[in-house]
């Protein structure tokens, strides 16, 4: 058996030193929204012309007063990401490009994606996202308070809330693009993680009733170390799927892939030492199961 | 419960079968209907066009006013009531009637029966709201008026961008109203965005009126611009005809001045008109406007009866061709702006379609070997199940005509890494009872009863994520929820059916064994 219990306490530490320096970036520095929720356009461009890279793209947008413009390679040599505000959000202005560029490259490009999202339709996407994600934390906090006692309600919605808020971090730390899939990976996440520390505290629920006399300290780590083959294999499975998206599944489903795969790893790691110490610290008993028990008996 | 009775068997046999059947429609061509559907591609596998339309209602609702004043006008002075210094002023109309009048204009408009101001039997709302502000009396839309008033330019405008989309001959095209004042395009597989985008953004409304020096003249004159940005003109505001008196418009070469022109019919109404203002205004310059710009400005040198005629005006073929599909296919009732596009190549639709099922063939290999290495037997079974159950995933997807979008590729690799939790649960937990208890039969159903609710509560979760995925995500992202939302319910028949049946067969022949698991 191995003991988490006896890290609880440096776990802990860690995790709100890892949830503070998370909410000063995220207050601070900020996150990084792509055009679905900032508005402004993006292209996707494929060169077929070695005169054709990141500087010479670049001088070409910026004689053509687009505003911010930000030129990056995506994925391989030929590939180009370029985004810009397209501030008076102008009508034709892929068509103005694409003579601007013809001048230069002649024929040898091609745009492979276009994207143009206006203010009025970034800000409801930004607010629907918003809601979205509110929604399913408010949606898992009922269905875990109709399942569980208070206690460990609390424990799972901290360790939803660490598991969201870090990941956010770590995008905003590396200045990762927020865009619509990264939306959908948080809301994974969140179902993720909730499973995760709902299996464990499952198991929790079940000892608290077979055994009197351990205490909670010693019976939360019996139940994750009973319960730590699947939680292991489980989540070994979950990164091998999302390893091979990350890897092979194209540049599209990069951000997406790696909300996962972050999230994953969070979500694991906080069912095992947020959840539980959460448990731990409101010194859970048999009485708190029983005293629910009884309340079902007599309704 | 180890035991499953023929008739079970042959349901999850056949069951399945369906299902793989229905997947594989998507290989082959089945002459029968029912099997012959297929997945939809999303426009971001199959490359295609996404485009947004916002109706701007404001110059609709400038107009209704417009029409409303000289109505109000009209009404009341036939009741022989004055209407005075009545103007509109930020879509509300203001007027001025004596203080005696005043009663008998607030009931008019307050009647619920009232044919000045309708609505109110059936939506115990009127279209019009009337307010005394001391000053004068202010009339304006209601909420209900606005409601509907919207919702006919978007019926209305709707129409029209069909039947621009149409022309254009794109297969299958996707037009849908999203709320009162918004229509949602998509348009699959389309070479040239650029020009339905163009085609979209132009209201198309058109008229022909008298070039005029008369400042005096008796419906008012506007200066209006030409095409070319540099010219202008003053134009009578008097319509002789418009858009609507157009029974068709083609493009065709005038042989004679070697230039392309817009030839057009006109219908019996507007044939008259045009006959009668040709024949009244030879030698005048008539100017055919175009959304408030001057195409071209003729001078009329003969009677036109015939109710057709030509536009010139420095056409190339394709702008000839696309000002007479934007006049046949009619103006809209507002401008209509995009604000959102997203559109997406075929080749890079491809090249996602293959990365796609790369990253699924490899994460598939990855999750079979680390379940068969990790559990032998148990693993070959549980991968059984996986593949079983990515064909009944695949099949309903395609029973349903699913759309199938990058994302959605990515929420199937999921299901994958997923769908071996609750086979993992429960052979975990058979483990646990074998520690306990000798006979393998009641270790297995231990096994099963002991990890149902950690099983339901592990789904649960992710589809309640998936269903708010599915109402709140737009596009790729809906592919996603899904894959994700059928995939758990793929996932859960697979396991406690065909899982099971294998489990149980497994376990009824090794009753006696040592180590089971």
């Amino acid at each position: 058996m191995i003991a988490f219990n006896k890290y609880y306490n440096h776990f802990n530490l860690l995790s709100s030193v890892l949830i503070v320096v998370s909410l000063l970036l995220l207050i601070f520095k900020g996150l990084n929204f792509g055009i679905d929720f900032k508005g402004g356009t993006l292209i996707e461009l494929r060169a077929s012309d070695s005169k054709i890279n990141v500087s010479s793209l670049r001088d070409r947008f910026n004689q053509m007063d687009l505003g911010d413009v930000s030129v990056k390679k995506f994925g391989n040599d030929t590939d180009f990401l370029v985004k810009f505000e397209n501030k008076d959000n102008k009508k034709n202005i892929i068509e103005e490009i694409k003579a601007n560029l013809d001048k230069s490259f002649g024929n040898n490009y091609d745009f492979r994606r276009v994207e143009n999202v206006g203010p009025k339709v970034s800000a409801e996407l930004l607010k629907s996202g918003v809601i979205a994600i509110s929604l399913s934390l408010a949606l898992m906090l009922i269905y875990i308070w109709i399942r569980f006692e208070w206690q460990f309600s609390l424990g799972a919605i901290l360790a939803l809330f660490h598991d969201v808020i870090v990941t956010l971090g770590v995008f905003s730390l590396f200045s990762l693009e927020i865009n619509l899939s990264i939306i959908a990976a948080v809301l994974t996440i969140v179902g993720y993680s909730m499973n995760d520390t709902v299996v464990i505290f499952d198991r929790v629920r079940e000892n608290l009733r077979k055994y009197s006399d351990i205490k909670i300290f010693e019976l939360t780590n019996i139940s994750i170390n009973e319960t730590l083959s699947r939680t292991i294999i489980t989540s070994a499975t979950t990164l091998l799927a999302l390893l091979a998206i990350y890897f092979f599944g194209g540049e599209i489903l990069k951000g997406f892939s790696l909300a996962m795969i972050l999230g994953v790893v969070f979500g694991t790691y906080s069912s095992i030492y947020i959840a539980n110490t959460v448990l731990v610290r409101l010194r859970v008993s048999q009485k708190t199961v029983l005293r629910e028990d009884d309340q079902n008996k007599l309704n | 419960m180890l035991y499953f009775s023929k008739l079970r068997i042959l349901f999850i046999t056949l069951f399945s079968v369906l299902f793989i059947l229905i997947a594989s429609s998507n290989l082959f061509k089945f002459d029968d209907n029912f099997f012959d559907k297929k997945i939809n591609l999303g426009l971001d596998l199959q490359g295609g066009s996404y485009l947004l339309l916002e109706i701007d209602n404001e110059p609709v609702i400038e107009q209704k006013l417009q029409n409303l004043t000289t109505t109000i006008r009209n009404y009341f002075k036939e009741k022989n009531i004055k209407i005075n210094n009545i103007k509109i002023d930020n879509q509300h109309i203001f007027f001025n009637v004596t203080d005696n009048d005043k009663e008998t204009v607030l009931d008019v408009f307050q009647d619920e029966n009232s044919d000045l101001n309708p609505y109110y039997p059936r939506f115990k709302s009127h279209q019009l709201e009337i307010k005394d502000t001391g000053l004068n009396l202010k009339v304006n839309f209601s909420r209900q008026g606005l409601i509907k008033l919207k919702n006919s330019s978007q019926d209305q405008a709707i129409e029209i961008v069909r039947r621009r989309v149409d022309e254009v001959g794109t297969n299958e095209p996707n037009i849908l109203k999203r709320g009162n004042n918004r229509i949602l395009v998509e348009l699959p597989g389309l070479d040239d965005p650029m020009r339905v985008k163009s085609l979209l953004g132009k209201t198309a409304n058109l008229t022909f009126r008298f070039v005029t020096n008369d400042e005096n003249d008796r419906f008012g004159v506007e200066k209006l611009k030409f095409e070319n940005g540099l010219e202008e003109a003053t134009v009578s505001k008097r319509i002789i005809i418009s858009g609507e008196n157009l029974l068709d418009a083609q493009p065709k070469m005038d042989t004679q001045a070697n230039q392309t022109i817009v030839s057009f019919t006109l219908d019996r109404v507007g044939a008259k008109r045009f006959g009668k203002a040709t024949s009244t205004g030879i030698g005048k310059q008539l100017a055919i406007v175009l959304d408030g710009k001057i195409i071209s400005a003729p001078v009329v040198r003969d009677t036109i009866a015939s109710g057709s005629g030509q536009i010139s005006g420095g056409f190339t073929f394709q702008t000839a061709t696309d000002l007479a599909l934007l006049l046949r296919s009619g103006a809209l009732p507002a401008p209509l702006e995009i604000i959102e596009e997203r559109t997406v190549g075929p080749d890079l639709g491809q090249d996602s379609i293959n990365a796609g099922m790369i990253a699924l063939a490899i994460g598939f290999m990855l999750v079979i070997i680390f379940m068969f290495v990790k559990y032998k037997i148990f693993g070959l079974i549980t991968n059984v199940t996986l593949i079983v159950n990515l064909f009944i995933l695949l099949g309903v997807l395609t029973l349903f005509e699913a759309t199938l979008t990058l994302p959605g590729i990515a929420g199937i690799i999921l299901t994958v890494g997923m769908a071996v939790d609750a086979n993992v649960l429960i052979f975990e937990r058979i483990k646990e009872e074998l520690k306990n208890e000798t006979n393998n039969i009641l270790a297995f159903d231990g096994g099963y009863t002991k990890s149902r609710t950690a099983i339901l509560d592990a789904n649960i979760t992710t589809l309640l994520a998936a269903i708010i995925l599915f109402f709140m995500g737009s596009g790729p992202v809906k592919g996603f929820a899904v894959t994700l939302g059928v995939g758990i319910f793929t996932t859960l028949f697979s396991v406690y059916f065909i899982a099971r049946l294998f489990t149980s067969i497994y376990v009824s022949r090794n009753k006696n064994k040592e180590k089971l698991i």
